[in-house]
């Protein structure tokens, strides 16, 4: 039996889970993924949002600004890859300049610092922005966070605390006795006095398998160009156009590895699991893009992609205990800014909610912070030698592109969260994610994660069930 | 810091040849720099023959063709270093990598840069469709098949009729996968022509030009592709779509300079991703020079220990001090028809008798002259029965038909009886 079953572990199941590991509580997560953080918590624009724009009072307002000011604290326990550099909401005409006075007032408003910029001053900071530019809205506390990394780091904490984490388990039903909470899922029954919902897109499915509930969630479609990282100083901030009813719009912005991201579209989407991209949604995107930074070198593309919001149709975050169970509790339509947010909704889920139905003893053996991990490409050369000294896996570099060493794909293997596929490898040491996309380093990883855990490379997943790269073994 | 006459970045054919020949030269003082675990580069998984017909007169496989560069470096004493990561050159010529040894800086006199490229992958083009496993490079699958004998599909598509994917659609045939066709988005072939018929044709595999695939389908892994003839702007014509129900999609779509420690040192860049050269393959940098795939991408092998050995020559001149200063220059460039031109500067001072040029063809053309004009005036003219885009080709260019240091020097494609 246990105290808390977190169902889902994206950015918010991660976040949840690292709280509740904080307690003297038994907590079980479980994620239908080959990985944690691999739907929306990995497909955005891995923005840590100022909360400038959401409406006042909202809860998207509240987390957002809460989480905002978690971050840099949370990073830094978690070695996660943090770049405060602000962002810029870009009027490109008069009209859109008006409209920047009352996103100054709501900045206020929600407790965000913000500033307004002339032409000029836009000018001077983002040299490549469009002539065009009227001015500008700064948001100095917004930024880029790794998202991969954020999530699987929350997680590997969370584990290092004592959660256990289930991947490749899919909820196929509920069921309350007494009080208690009997999870089937496609490997066995959980039995736990709570219950979390962290689904993310399939939110409103696993709430409405207690009760009948009166929200739903419809994905929305975001699409992508991601650029290499040769093109320096393109942009320095995170700039966006302005906001309208259809979201946050078509930004440019570095990412925490020096590349550079463009977009996302905003399309309505049926289909839960499509994550394919077309061409002239992208085309859009690209044209979008070009109005506000006439020359993106869309020449150094390395990748598309496309991840869907979790639009809930009540148009806020969903962050209560369900009607009927106060054990029972929903975290659903975690879209936009909820990367940003999800610290702040794993403090509240557990301190203000789980509190109410579950006694909270602090856990004295809780450690906040995660091993660190080693940073070769960032060390200098003294310590470096040492450490290759010690251990010369960190001078033999796997990824040529991501200059990425065996020693660290090793050290992610010792892990208490181990990654178990080629993608988890990936997101979370960066080999296969430059411009080769993979095709010298990919083999290579298989055949690790294959030693690793002492099974053919030809079972080993690129990402979820049915995944695999190898077909069989040549004649 | 340790000090060396001459560092060369890689340890494929183009480096190995060029660090044979400024040994031969009299440069002793080398050492190669590869950052895999064997010399000879992409040679490595290129286990099928077709290697070497110019360089020594038969056919080799690729392992075979590298040994034989292995073996000059060896016979020499040349000094390499495997695993070896180049991460960074400075302008001033210091050359930073890293090994299981630990991060190592070498002052260099001079450097040759011998890296090679990379393919164009389903990220750089963005196919339409889903990312599924199963999408993958047509070297990314050799070397899954011939360096560690995994096959990676049974039913297979090739987008691009490059040669890797050519060799591929031959190789996976042989293992006992279906290889269901190949299209290419141009009008025409963009393989050898000895590919198309001993990989494709002998094999029944269709060709599908003016063909492109519009749409990738499979949510985990690649369940079935979907393509579409293209017009001639190579926009895809809505009616045509036919779909293949495939396991696996290989990508012959071309192959990129993988230069971007140059690119990053500051040298100029050139059209071809790589960097601009002059004559003797020195880029912008004094005592930096370029050969191989990663200056601009080959046809043959042949051409690429060719193209090494000129740069080895030129850095050993240069580390002499037989190379003079000379700032005029003689700018090169594509005319008609021509897709680029290397080097992209002459410099006559430092020439020899004869300079290479090497240039593509933008489309496949018949009965033209290939046109050299200098300054505006014609100074040489030559028939081509036919060209095609896929082969390099090579012109030796007397020194004596340039009468000035300075000026544009074109190469342009004039049909018969213009």
């Amino acid at each position: 039996m246990k105290d808390i079953l977190i169902i889902g572990g994206g950015a918010v199941g991660a976040f949840v889970a690292r709280k509740a590991s904080s307690y003297n509580l038994k907590v079980s997560v479980i994620e239908a993924c080959q990985d944690v953080g691999d739907v929306t918590s990995m497909a955005n624009s891995a923005i840590v949002h100022s909360g400038y724009d959401p409406v006042p009072g909202t809860k998207k307002a509240i987390f957002n600004v809460k989480g905002n000011r978690m971050f840099p604290q949370v990073c830094k326990d978690l070695d996660v890859h943090f770049e405060p550099i602000g962002s810029l909401t870009v009027a490109l005409n008069d009209a859109q300049y008006q409209m920047l006075l009352p996103l100054l007032e709501r900045a206020k408003e929600n407790g965000v610092p913000a500033e307004l910029l002339s032409a000029e001053q836009v000018k001077a900071m983002e040299p490549n922005i469009s002539p065009k530019v009227k001015g500008a809205l700064l948001c100095p506390t917004a930024g880029t966070v790794n998202p991969f990394t954020l999530v699987a780091h929350a997680m590997e904490n969370a584990v290092d605390n004592g959660v256990k984490v289930h991947l490749g388990e899919k909820v196929i039903g509920i069921e309350e006795k007494d009080g208690i909470f009997v999870v089937h899922t496609t490997r066995r029954d959980h039995e736990a006095k709570v219950v979390i919902n962290c689904a993310g897109l399939h939110s409103d499915e696993i709430a409405a398998m207690v009760e009948p509930i009166d929200w739903s969630i419809k994905p929305r479609k975001g699409e992508y160009f991601v650029l290499d990282h040769y093109a320096k100083g393109l942009v320095n901030h995170v700039l966006f156009p302005l906001p309208s009813e259809k979201g946050k719009g078509i930004l440019v912005t570095s990412t925490t590895s020096g590349n550079y991201l463009v977009g996302p579209s905003s399309e309505w989407d049926d289909d839960k699991e499509d994550f394919s991209t077309d061409a002239p949604t992208l085309a859009n995107v690209k044209e979008q893009a070009l109005m506000m930074v006439p020359n993106i070198p869309f020449r150094e593309q390395i990748r598309t992609f496309s991840g869907l919001r979790a639009t809930p149709s009540t148009h806020d975050f969903i962050i209560e205990p369900s009607k009927k169970y106060p054990n029972f509790i929903n975290c659903g339509g975690i879209e936009s800014p909820g990367l940003v947010s999800s610290p702040a909704i794993g403090e509240y889920v557990i301190d203000e909610l789980v509190s109410k139905v579950l006694p909270l003893e602090p856990k004295e053996s809780y450690n906040p912070k995660i091993r660190p991990y080693l940073h070769p490409a960032t060390m200098d050369e003294q310590e470096l030698n040492a450490l290759i000294r010690k251990d010369p896996d960190y001078g033999i570099v796997v990824c040529n592109c991501e200059k990425v060493t065996l020693g660290e794909i090793k050290d992610c293997l010792s892990r208490s969260l181990p990654p178990q596929t080629v993608k988890a490898v990936k997101k979370r040491t960066r080999a296969g994610f430059g411009k080769c996309q993979g095709g010298f380093c990919q083999p290579k990883v298989v055949m690790l994660l294959a030693k690793h855990f002492g099974c053919s490379p030809a079972d080993i997943l690129y990402d979820n069930q049915g995944s695999e790269i190898i077909a069989k073994e040549a004649k | 810091m340790e000090h060396k006459d001459l560092v060369i970045i890689g340890g494929g054919s183009a480096g190995m040849a060029a660090a044979v020949a400024a040994y031969d030269a009299g440069i002793k003082d080398i050492l190669i720099l590869e950052r895999t675990e064997f010399l000879g580069g992409i040679l490595n998984q290129c286990i099928h023959n077709g290697f070497g017909l110019h360089e020594f007169k038969e056919e080799l496989t690729g392992p075979e063709f590298l040994t034989r560069f292995v073996d000059q470096v060896k016979e020499r004493g040349i000094a390499y270093e495997l695993e070896a990561n180049v991460l960074s050159l400075s302008k001033d010529k210091v050359v930073t990598y890293l090994s299981a040894k630990g991060k190592t800086e070498i002052q260099a006199k001079a450097v040759i840069m011998a890296a090679g490229c990379y393919e164009r992958n389903s990220g750089a083009i963005g196919i339409p469709g889903t990312r599924p496993a199963g999408v993958i490079t047509a070297g990314q699958a050799q070397l899954y098949l011939n360096e560690f004998g995994y096959m990676v599909g049974k039913k297979v598509f090739i987008l691009g009729s490059g040669d890797i994917g050519l060799i591929m659609a031959r190789r996976m045939t042989l293992e006992g996968a279906k290889v269901l066709g190949v299209a290419e988005l141009m009008p025409y072939s963009n393989g050898l022509n000895r590919n198309i018929q001993q990989c494709l044709k002998d094999f029944d595999i269709p060709l599908y030009l003016s063909h492109t695939v519009t749409k990738i389908i499979g949510k985990e892994h690649l369940e079935a592709i979907e393509i579409s003839q293209v017009d001639e702007k190579m926009r895809p014509i809505p009616g045509t779509e036919q779909r293949f129900d495939v396991d696996t999609l290989l990508l012959s779509i071309g192959l990129i300079p993988n230069n971007s420690i140059l690119d990053q040192a500051g040298a100029i860049p050139s059209s071809t991703r790589g960097s601009k050269v002059n004559q003797n393959m020195e880029t912008s940098i004094p005592g930096v020079f370029s050969c191989g795939n990663v200056l601009h991408v080959h046809d043959l092998v042949d051409y690429v220990v060719e193209e090494g050995r000129q740069a080895g020559a030129a850095a050993a001149a240069y580390l002499q001090g037989k190379e003079g200063k000379s700032e005029a220059r003689i700018e090169c460039v594509p005319g008609n028809g021509i897709g680029y031109v290397v080097p992209s500067w002459i410099d006559l001072e430092q020439a020899g008798d004869s300079i290479p040029l090497k240039f593509r063809c933008r489309k496949p053309s018949k009965n033209v002259y290939i046109s050299i004009s200098f300054n505006g005036k014609e100074i040489k003219k030559m028939l081509k029965l036919a060209m095609i885009p896929s082969e390099m080709e090579i012109m030796k260019l007397p020194k004596n038909l340039l009468d000035s240091n300075q000026g544009k020097l074109e190469v342009s494609l004039v049909a018969k009886g213009e």
